[in-house]
This record gives C-alpha cells, structure tokens and sequence, in this order.
C-alpha cells in the first residue's frame, strides 16, 4: 500500500482548511459537514467535550466563556505582546497566570495554552482528511504567516505535535500562495503576494521561472488583519449604543458576541452592496439598528489598511525594485474581498491584482503543492521547487545591549553564521548567549528568541576557549543552534530557555493529556480500519467466487457464504465497530475452504507449467488472503 | 564541477589567525583533505555530489568560490552564479530529500545553508571582495569586531583614518555640519549653507563611485595574476594589490559614512 498521504493545511487565523493533491490538482477536503471552510473556534460543551468549527460557533454567543476564537494571535507570545490583542478580544486568561509563563486560556473550568487550542483544530482537519482517505493521516504541511517570528513558528510546530502529526515543512502562507498560482507552467516574472488574513497581513516578492519560487523580500505585520476591522466597526457600535441608548454593554459578553455577529455579516455584505444595515438584539429588549453606507465603510478602515502600505513600500526597497517592476499582483486573505482593498493594491502596484484564486483557500491549495513535493513530488511538481527567506534579522546580544546581527532579514533560507566565544572567568565552564530577531539597534526594542546556555566547556584559563557556536536557521524559518569547543573538539551541551514556548517535556505532557480527547478518534480509526479490512475480504470473495475453485465448493456452503456477505455488506459503511468485526471474522471462517482450493489451484497451474499470466495466480494469497490475517491491533 | 589549479594551490594555507580571538575565521577556511570516496558507491567525491551515482555528500569546508567550481577571481559572471545557484539548489535543497533517511537530510540542510550563505557573499561585489581578502589573510580595519566591541564599551568613537586625499574636504564639510546642526537648534535656517553642504554631498557621491571603478580596475589586475600563475614573486605582487584593495574599500567605507552623516545633520 502507498504511504500515507502528506496533506497541506491552512492553520488560518478565521477559517482553516485541509487539502491534497491528486494527479495535477490541488483539492480543499471538506468536513462531514461537507464544507471546506472549519472556522478557528474551539469550545468545551456541557459535558466538557471539545468541539471544533461551525458546531462550537453557537458558543461564542450563547456561551462565550466556554469558547475561543482568533487563538492564532496568542501563538507564541509572552502575556506583555498581547496586551492589545486582551483590549480587543475577549481572551480569558487563566486566573493563576504567573508573568513568564506561556498564557493559559480558560474554556469553561478548564485552561489550555493556544498550541493546545490549535492543535484541537489541526485534530479535526486530520479527522476530515482520514474519513476522506479512508486511511490514517500522520504527516502535513502546516503555513505560518511569513513574518512569524521564531516563536510563532514553533508554537505552530508544537500544536502539529500535539495532534499527532509529523510536521514535515512549515511554509510561509504567500509563497504557499504563490505556488498555487504558479501551477501554470506559463507563469513567470515578479509576482506579489498581498495576504490580509484574519489576523496577520504579509507582503512577499517572489521571482517566479523555470518552476522556481524564490521569494526576494518579504514585510508584513502579525497584529493586523480583518479582526482589526470587525474590533473598529464593533467599538463604534458600542460607542453609538451608549450614546443613543445609554446602555454600557462592553462588558455583556454576549451582547458584544451578538454585536460581532451583525458587524461581520454587513462588512461582508457591503463587498457588494451600496449600504448594509445593523440590527442587534440588545438585553433588555433594545435593538440597535444603524445603516452604513460603503463610503462611511471605507472612510473608517481606512487607517487599517494604511497600515499595509509601509511594508509593502520597505520590501519592494529590499527586493531593489519599483513597483512598475511587479508582473503580477495577488490578493490572498478574505479581507482581499473588500473592494477597497482591492483599490489601495492596484495603486501601490499600478497594475489590476489577479483574483481569479479563490482568497479563502488558495493558501491551503499551495500548501497541498508543497506536500506533494516533499513526498518525491509528481508530473507537475516536479520541476518546482521553493526558495523562501527568513523575515527577520537574527541577532546576539552584545557588551552594551546592542543587538549584533549575524543572519540578515531576506537571507534565502537554510542560511546559517557562525560565531566565536571564549570565557571571561578561569575555569569557566559555561557561556551564555542571548539571541534576539527584529530589526533595531537595541536588544531591548528587538524580539527575545531564547537564552542558549553552553555547558560543557572543558575549565581552563579564562580567554583560551574557543567556542565555535553554530547558528542554522532551517527550511521551516526556525532557528538550530549546535555548539563545540574546538580546543578539545568537545560538543557543548545546549540548555534552550524559549523565551515565548513550550518545552519539549510540556509538548509530551500535552500530546499524552490529548488522548483523553482522542478517544473519538480512536474509535474513528477503528472503525475505518474495520472498514479497510471488510472491503479487502469483500474484493478477494468477489475474485474468488470467478475462479474455478468457487465450483468445487458445496451448494450449501455457497449459500452460507453468500448470506454472510451479504450481512457484511449491510454492516460495513455504519457506524457499529463490533458489527463489523464479527462480520470479517465470521466470512473469513466460511471462506478457510475456498482459500485453500484456490492456493491448490494456483500451485498446480504452476506446477503444469504455464505462465505466470495464464495462472490467475493474482487472485491467490496475495489479495488479502483471508486466512493469512494482518493482525490490526 | 569546475575546480581550477588555482584553487587547490590557495587551499595549502595555514590558519596562522588561529590564536587571535577575533572572529577573522572565514567560514570554510580550512585545509583540504585527501578526496574522500562516495559512501554510496565509493568513487572519488565531488564537492556536492558523487558524479557517479548522484547521492549528496557530507559537506566538506571549502570556501565559497571553491564550493561553486569559480576560480578564487574577483571579477565574476552574474548570470553564470545565478545558474549554477539554482542548478545545485534544485540538487541540494531540503524539500527534495523529505523522504530520505535523517543522514542525508542533515547533510542537504548543511549544504544548501553554504550553498545560499556562498551565493549572498558572491553576488554582491563588495561582499565577493571583502570576502576574497579574508581568505588571503588581510584583516579588515572597519570590520575589525574587537575595535567595534571596544569602542562600544568605552564610548568612544571607533578611530578612523580620513583618507589622505579628502582631509581639506573632510575638515571644510565637518565645519559645515556643526554649523548646520548649531542653526537646527536655534530654529534658524540657512538656504546658502545648505546649498554649499549639497555640493560637498554631490562632490562625495561621485568620489564614491568613482572609487568603485578603481576597485574594479583592482579587481582586473588580480585577475590577471591569477591566470598568469607565475610562481616567481607572485606571493608579493598578491600581497600589493591586496593592500590596494584595501586601501580603496576603506576610503570608499569612509566616504560612505560620511555622506550618511550628512544625510542625517539634514533630516
């Protein structure tokens, strides 16, 4: 049997996706529900049981305290980066949260990190992909908004783990984006990618030919996306309520769920109407109704979508190139939808963006591409291949609190520097080293990555060390580093203090603590697996009953045969595991016979001498051979 | 694979840097072993790959040029390097050994990290010819990472040497400048001084790329050397134009620092 499937997911800040390629095209996989889209909310019901997507949505208005929505903002950030993101969401942090500790969220009476959250949402997709398949799903690849730094990118990393999957690549959301645009063999030149998300926006320059993807310069900014929108749109609504109808309802949980609701869906509305119209159920029996007109629309976002052009102007000056120098715009991101948006890129760009791609899932498309590429590629892949950068400088702090950048932000990735220490004390066996990723001049205005301690280090006289320490940042955009005292050639032991992260121990305890929520899919997994083995004994009866050793049986037996076939068939596309399994068990006993005639027949046909293709020796063990089980514990 | 004769000759050098404790060392700056053998198939090994059986090598330390098949010359073929980059990262880049046993993936990883850190030090000019002067030994005064640390701890000004041929200029605009940042703070504002301070900007900024064709005048002569590869006296003739090199990055890094002086005093 081939191996599993590699599936490509869009870990989306709103809406999540999950999709393979199959022959020359990429496909979204849809849920039971048979939509492509699962919303990012996650909610613990009544009976403390997780649910995922379109189900947990209800809860975000009836019941906010037990649900989460947005949880990407909190990837991999300490409690002081999300200080906005508290004023504007209603996040819940556990009530025992001590500073320096990954945030905790509350659901109902329980907390979890947001690798944790996420990963409930990753378990689901995997789920919709394996009942798709019919068959496991264990590896992926996860896109990460391309300015994500270290710790974003690890979080994402961890939440695959905790889910059970092999994260084999992480890709940056426009570049994934830009391989599903460039399937087209024909497409070549400067693309840019404009990706305003849910949350993040990025901006990529990418020089496509020859089937490769090399991105040049890549900005963007991980606080900005249509949130942002919905927050404005939602505090002037409760700035209008209090002022008209004197009721303060920011702390009423659901009147603001309720308020999110309404904004959202005239947001969406005036893409392509002149004028949509609130209208809010308030407690107490109050409405609040408001019309707003598209101009009002855009002249209120239009400080938010400013806040796009400055890194799209900075990364055409690190790409060295002018906007008339950009062959191709494309639009990714829901919020590429609003025809402002639209506007404001064909005049950075002077050129009409390109929009025939479906914004919500073009990213999981190119992640699908990339997957197949790195499981040994096909036709269409393989001549593609992918040269991404890292977003930001990567820095040691130094004497002074001056940040010393060894990797440059753009550098194609992997790219890697190396570094020497020695010791400042006799006998000193351990140096320090603070690593940091931003742009500034200052340790303290840039991003903490981690603190390296390098232990190891034979004692000698202070100075006469010489530690070579090796700095690597890989495909994924994540940071390696491996240390040796060259002297003695010994490897130092590194002690990684995350600044932001989880430790691998916390990611084992999590995946362990998931199993409790695992019990679903195990039981899924059972019952697909029961499935697989029903249909083998199903097509090997089928062939068998061809074959000549069908005739030898007795009549009686034939009968039995064919009932319990038939009983199997009827069991197999439920739902009830035990069924199943006394079906298979029950058909391959009536069937021990007819096994052995046709092993008998095929082993004489050999032995007559004919040719392997006359013999239908295809149809002897080989398939399924109901007496040789594979045993599926 | 393209190694030239030149190549092996300049890879017998010794670190003789090996004791000082600054970061001098230039990635890949050691000495070359006996050629090892393919683990796959044991012929001889190229630098990536085996040119037998095409499996990825462990990474041997070259240096940059080597690990492109250049030879160690200062003037180099854009688009050459840019096909050459490409052609190996299709052979080398991690995506292509996803299904691959842990070995040679770590393998990949290193490779196409030297692969895009050679090719982000060879494209650009002055990095090509920074880098050509490590490996020849020549300490480069500005980059000089104790100088900085040093002056970063006492506070004082890294010492920088003006230029012979600029000390009337420097001395005339650097007077201008503090006038110029003087008026700032009173509010006050002088059309003629900011005119004069436009024209020294304008006279430095020719000198800067006037200095860059010098360079690569340089750039011509070195070149020359490494083709003619007489041993009679080559080793002091090398050292000379090096020095020249030197000389004219400095001033030109000099150059550089000062027009973005004056850029910031009329901000």
């Amino acid at each position: 049997m081939a191996t599993d499937t590699i599936v490509g997911i869009d870990l989306g800040t709103t809406n999540s996706l999950v999709a393979y390629m199959r022959g020359d095209c990429p496909h979204v996989i849809p849920g039971e529900d048979g939509l492509n889209l699962v919303p990012s909310v996650v909610a613990l019901d009544e009976n403390n049981q997780i649910l995922v997507g379109n189900a947990a949505r209800k809860y975000l208005i009836e019941t906010p305290e037990r649900a989460v929505y947005s949880v990407k903002r909190l990837m991999g950030r300490g409690l002081e980066d999300i200080q906005q993101e508290l004023k504007m969401f209603p996040f819940r942090l556990a009530d025992d949260l001590q500073s320096g500790e990954v945030i905790r969220i509350k659901l109902g009476t329980r907390t979890f990190t947001p690798p944790e959250i996420s990963a409930f949402i990753l378990r689901q997709l995997k789920r919709n992909a394996e009942r798709f398949f019919a068959a496991p799903v264990t590896q992926a690849v996860i896109t990460v908004p391309a300015y994500f730094n270290d710790a974003q990118r690890q979080a994402t990393k961890d939440a695959g783990r905790i889910a059970g999957l092999n994260v084999l690549r992480l890709v940056n959301e426009p570049t994934a984006a830009s391989l599903a645009y460039g399937l087209d063999k024909n497409k070549h030149g400067i693309v840019a990618v404009y990706d305003l998300g849910g949350g993040t926006f990025d901006i990529s320059i990418l020089k496509l030919h020859d089937g490769i993807f090399e991105v040049v310069a890549t900005n963007g900014d991980t606080h900005l996306g249509g949130d942002d929108i919905d927050n404005l749109l939602i505090a002037i609504a409760l700035d209008d309520i209090r002022g008209d109808l004197g009721l303060d309802v920011r702390r009423n949980g659901e009147a603001v769920a309720r308020i999110r609701k309404a904004v959202i869906e005239a947001k969406i509305a005036l893409s392509s109407q002149p004028s949509a119209k609130l209208d809010v159920d308030l407690p107490g029996g109050k409405k609040y109704q408001r019309e707003v007109s598209v101009e009002m629309f855009e002249q209120m976002i239009q400080p938010i979508l400013d806040r796009t052009v400055g890194p799209c102007k900075q990364a055409l000056k690190d790409a060295g190139l002018k906007p008339e120098q950009v062959d191709e715009v494309v639009l990714v991101g829901g919020s590429t939808r609003i025809p402002k948006v639209r506007r404001l890129t064909e005049d950075l760009f002077r050129r009409v963006p390109h929009t025939d791609l479906n914004p919500d899932e073009v990213v999981a498309l190119g992640a699908a591409v990339q997957a197949n590429i790195l499981g040994g590629g096909s036709e269409i892949t393989k001549e593609m291949l992918l040269l991404d950068v890292t977003p930001l400088s990567l820095g040691i702090e130094v004497a002074g609190g001056v940040t010393d950048k060894i990797i440059l932000r753009n550098s194609t990735v992997p790219a890697s520097a190396t570094q020497y220490y020695t010791t400042q004390i006799d006998g000193q066996t351990n140096v320090a080293i603070h690593v940091l990723q931003g742009e500034r001049e200052l340790a303290r205005d840039c991003r903490s990555l981690a603190r390296f301690d390098l232990k190891g280090v034979p004692p000698m006289p202070a100075g006469l060390p010489r530690i070579e320490v090796k700095f690597l940042i890989d495909a994924n955009g994540i940071l390696r580093v491996s240390a040796r005292e060259q002297r003695s050639g010994q490897e130092a032991e590194i002690d990684v203090q995350p600044s932001y992260g989880l430790t691998d121990e916390q990611v084992e305890n999590m995946l362990l603590e998931s199993f409790d929520f695992a019990e679903e899919d195990f039981r899924q997994r059972q019952i697909i697996e029961a499935r697989r083995e029903a249909e083998t004994i199903l097509t090997a009866l089928a062939k068998g009953k061809n074959s000549p050793a069908w005739q030898e049986l007795q009549g009686v037996e034939r009968g039995r045969i064919g009932a319990l076939e038939q009983a199997l068939v009827e069991v197999k596309d439920g739902d009830d595991y035990h069924a199943i399994r006394e079906g298979i068990d029950t058909l391959n006993q009536a069937t021990m016979r007819l096994a052995e005639l046709m092993m008998d027949t095929a082993v004489s046909t050999a032995l007559k001498g004919k040719a392997m293709d006359d013999a239908d020796l295809e149809e002897g063990p080989r398939a399924g051979h109901p007496v040789a089980k594979a045993d599926f514990e | 694979m393209v190694a030239g004769a030149g190549c092996a000759l300049a890879l017998n050098f010794v670190m003789t840097n090996a004791e000082s404790k600054s970061s001098l060392i230039v990635p890949g700056q050691v000495p070359r072993e006996a050629t090892p053998s393919c683990w796959s198939c044991g012929t001889m090994r190229a630098v990536h790959f085996c040119s037998s059986c095409g499996k990825v090598q462990p990474p041997v330390p070259v240096d940059y040029f080597t690990f492109f098949g250049f030879p160690r010359k200062l003037n180099l073929d854009a688009s050459q390097l840019e096909k050459e980059f490409y052609a190996l990262s299709r052979k080398l880049h991690p995506d292509l050994f996803g299904q691959a046993d842990s070995e040679e993936r770590a393998w990949s990883l290193e490779q196409s990290s030297m692969l895009n850190d050679a090719y982000r030090t060879l494209k650009d000019p002055i990095r090509r010819t920074e880098y050509l002067l490590r490996l020849e030994g020549v300490e480069l005064e500005e980059q000089s990472k104790k100088a900085t640390e040093k002056a970063r701890t006492s506070g004082e000004l890294k010492k920088q040497v003006v230029p012979a041929d600029l000390l009337e200029e420097v001395f005339e605009l650097n007077l201008h400048l503090e006038e110029l940042r003087a008026q700032k703070k009173l509010g006050e504002d002088d059309p003629a001084l900011l005119e004069e301070i436009g024209k020294a900007k304008l006279s430095l900024e020719e000198k800067y790329d006037a200095l860059f064709n010098e360079l690569k005048a340089q750039w011509n002569r070195w070149d020359r050397l490494v083709d003619s590869e007489a041993s009679e006296g080559t080793d002091d003739d090398r050292r000379k134009i090096l020095a020249t090199i030197l000389d004219i990055l400095n001033r030109r890094n000099y150059v550089r620092n000062l027009v973005r002086d004056v850029n910031e005093a009329m901000e």
